[in-house]
């Protein structure tokens, strides 16, 4: 009976303890939950924020930026911004806007050598390999040249031109006796590094850098292109093929050839 | 601080009497060397962005300076292995020269003597000295450990940093090098709570930074000793400046060692530049004697 006191008094302190401990754990769990779900929001890239050459992909890249900023500090271009509270991008990790200040594609690369981490990979040696984005001609109602001017400026500053863009030679319907030189992507070769974004002539640029998730479609896998497979194979897969007669208009004699235009013109 | 006011104008006293409380307050020795170390460690980061003298870059997350120390935050590298991924040599190298440092001198001299958030943590415990504000909710200690494991667990989950998307100690510095934008806020944030909700509230009770720093601070040479213990009056003004004020009681009211060695001692030095009796002072780890006579 006696001892009765002191152990009632020392589980009800126990329990006082527990209880606190538990509501500071709870509180501090709480916390971090509400926080996993704020940062899963504002870890959304916009897709005019591109990250710098051999970024790893975005999910990595968030478990592996230290938000130190050497790769600002290592661009001698000074085009590399860390985001700052406030900014649409996950605070202090590294970004740039194309149409401000695009990469301009050094060939020792400085920012990937300054990166301590590894979020931005040393494997890649070669800058032409980056593949900080994608461009694409987003808008063809406004792109001069799809108007049948000659701008091509997006095509002319490209660090990787006549690869990465080409200018497609077209007829142009409207007038019938010129040409339509469309400024066209190649994703092999684009690295994304914005300079055709950048360059573009109009207020609002019609050649954008997009990740390349968004800028990009796929095939279904079973897809082949009958020109490819032909060039691998030295000719056609199913032989020769029948040339059938164009009923009733057997004995006319076959229609002049249109006189085209200059297919091997170089700008 | 009775006494302090009554020091002057005792001119009969032979004795020069010491410098008032608040006198102290502002010119303690440790107190300028620590805002010398904190301004001038802030300034080398800042001298490249600003005049393009390039002796550091990066910021306290991860540095390099002169092109061949790589310094990294802690904390940083545990949320990227909580995160799931394993970083680049540089970085590894990095942490293990801090975490020597740090086992060194203690963990926690990067609060006092390092972190931009403890000036202003400092001038909110000051201001509400100043303006008497007494009370508030201040969360348990423990919140910050609590805290620390539990975004461990949260980056672990989510495969992301998340306490880097809040965290005011690293968004400030790196503000103050590369642009602050909405940080202003948090840090006000931070002023505000420790000014009018909890006394000491960030870096004493939430603060996962400092509570990483504390892990580190149970093998640091350097430490307070309450040496003149004997000497003490009970002015409590020891009490009134510490940041960590429960880590001196067992140094200054205890029998056993008089040097303090609770992990959350901060180094600040502040105890020993505002006793007016020189109960205090800095010495190692080792020293065993108890210094109980007072000497004059
Ligand atoms: S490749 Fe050069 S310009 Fe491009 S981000 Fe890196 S350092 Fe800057
Ligand atoms: S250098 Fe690497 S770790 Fe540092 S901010 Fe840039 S990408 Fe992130
Ligand atoms: S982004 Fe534009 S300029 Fe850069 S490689 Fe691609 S097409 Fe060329
Ligand atoms: S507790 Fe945190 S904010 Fe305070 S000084 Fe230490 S690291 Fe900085």
């Amino acid at each position: 009976m006696a001892a009765s006191t002191p152990v009632k008094e020392s589980r009800r302190q126990f329990l006082a303890t527990l209880s606190k401990v538990a509501g500071v754990a709870g509180g501090a769990c709480l916390f971090s939950l509400g926080l996993g779900l704020y940062a899963r929001q504002a870890s959304a890239l916009p897709a005019q924020a591109l990250r710098p050459p051999g970024a790893l992909v975005e999910d990595a890249f968030l478990a592996a930026c230290l938000r130190c900023g050497l790769c600002v500090h290592g661009c001698p271009y000074d085009m590399l911004k860390l985001a700052s509270p406030g900014t649409p991008v996950a605070t202090g990790t590294p970004y740039f806007t194309a149409r401000d200040k695009p990469c301009e594609m050094c060939e020792d690369i400085p920012c990937v050598a300054a990166c301590p981490s590894g979020a931005l990979d040393r494997s890649l040696k070669d800058i032409g390999k980056a593949r900080m984005g994608l461009a694409a001609l987003v808008d063809q109602e406004n792109c001069l040249n799809f108007l049948g001017l000659r701008c091509d400026v997006c095509y002319r500053v490209c660090p990787v031109i006549d690869k990465a863009i080409t200018l497609e030679n077209l007829h142009n319907p409207r007038s019938d006796r010129h040409a339509l030189l469309l400024p066209t992507v190649h994703s092999e070769h684009c690295t994304g590094c914005g300079k055709c974004e950048r360059a573009c002539v109009l207020p609002e640029a019609a050649i954008k850098i997009y990740p390349i998730k968004l800028a990009k479609g796929s095939l279904p896998d079973h897809y082949r292109k009958s020109w490819e497979e032909k060039a691998a194979h030295g000719g056609s897969l199913i032989g020769e093929q029948i040339q059938l007669p164009v009923r009733g208009m057997e004995g006319t004699p076959p229609a002049p050839a249109q006189p085209t235009l200059d297919s091997t013109w170089k700008p | 601080m009775e006494k302090a006011s009554a020091a002057p104008g005792n001119t009969t006293d032979a004795v020069v009497p010491a410098p008032t409380f608040f006198a102290r307050l502002r010119w303690g020795k440790w107190l300028l060397l620590r805002r010398m170390s904190q301004a001038g460690i802030l300034g080398l980061f800042l001298l490249g962005p600003w005049f393009g003298i390039w002796i550091v870059t990066g910021n306290l997350s991860s540095s390099m300076t002169l092109g061949v120390l790589p310094l990294t935050d802690p904390l940083l590298i545990m949320q990227s292995w909580a995160a799931g991924y394993m970083p680049y040599q540089d970085a590894l190298i990095g942490v293990a020269i801090v975490v020597a440092f740090y086992l060194l001198v203690g963990g926690r001299v990067f609060c006092s003597w390092v972190c931009p958030v403890n000036p202003i943590t400092d001038a909110a415990a000051a201001l509400r000295r100043k303006l008497g504000i007494k009370g508030g909710r201040a969360p348990a200690a423990s919140t910050r450990y609590w805290l620390l494991g539990s975004l461990l667990v949260t980056a672990f989950v989510t495969g992301n940093m998340v306490w880097e998307f809040v965290n005011p100690v690293s968004m400030l510095h790196r503000g103050l090098i590369f642009g602050m934008g909405f940080g202003w806020l948090v840090v006000l944030g931070i002023f505000l709570y420790d000014l009018l909700v909890a006394s000491r509230g960030w870096c004493g009770h939430l603060c996962p930074m400092g509570a990483t720093y504390a892990l580190l601070n149970r093998t640091a040479v350097p430490r307070v000793s309450a040496a003149k213990r004997a000497a003490c009056d009970d002015c409590m003004d020891c009490f009134t400046v510490c940041p960590e004020p429960q880590v001196i009681r067992p140094a200054l009211k205890g029998d056993g060692s008089p040097l303090i060695k609770d992990p959350e001692c901060t180094n600040c030095g502040r105890c020993i530049e505002v006793c007016a009796l020189d109960v205090f002072r800095f010495t190692t780890r080792f020293s065993a004697s108890t210094h109980r006579r007072t000497t004059s």
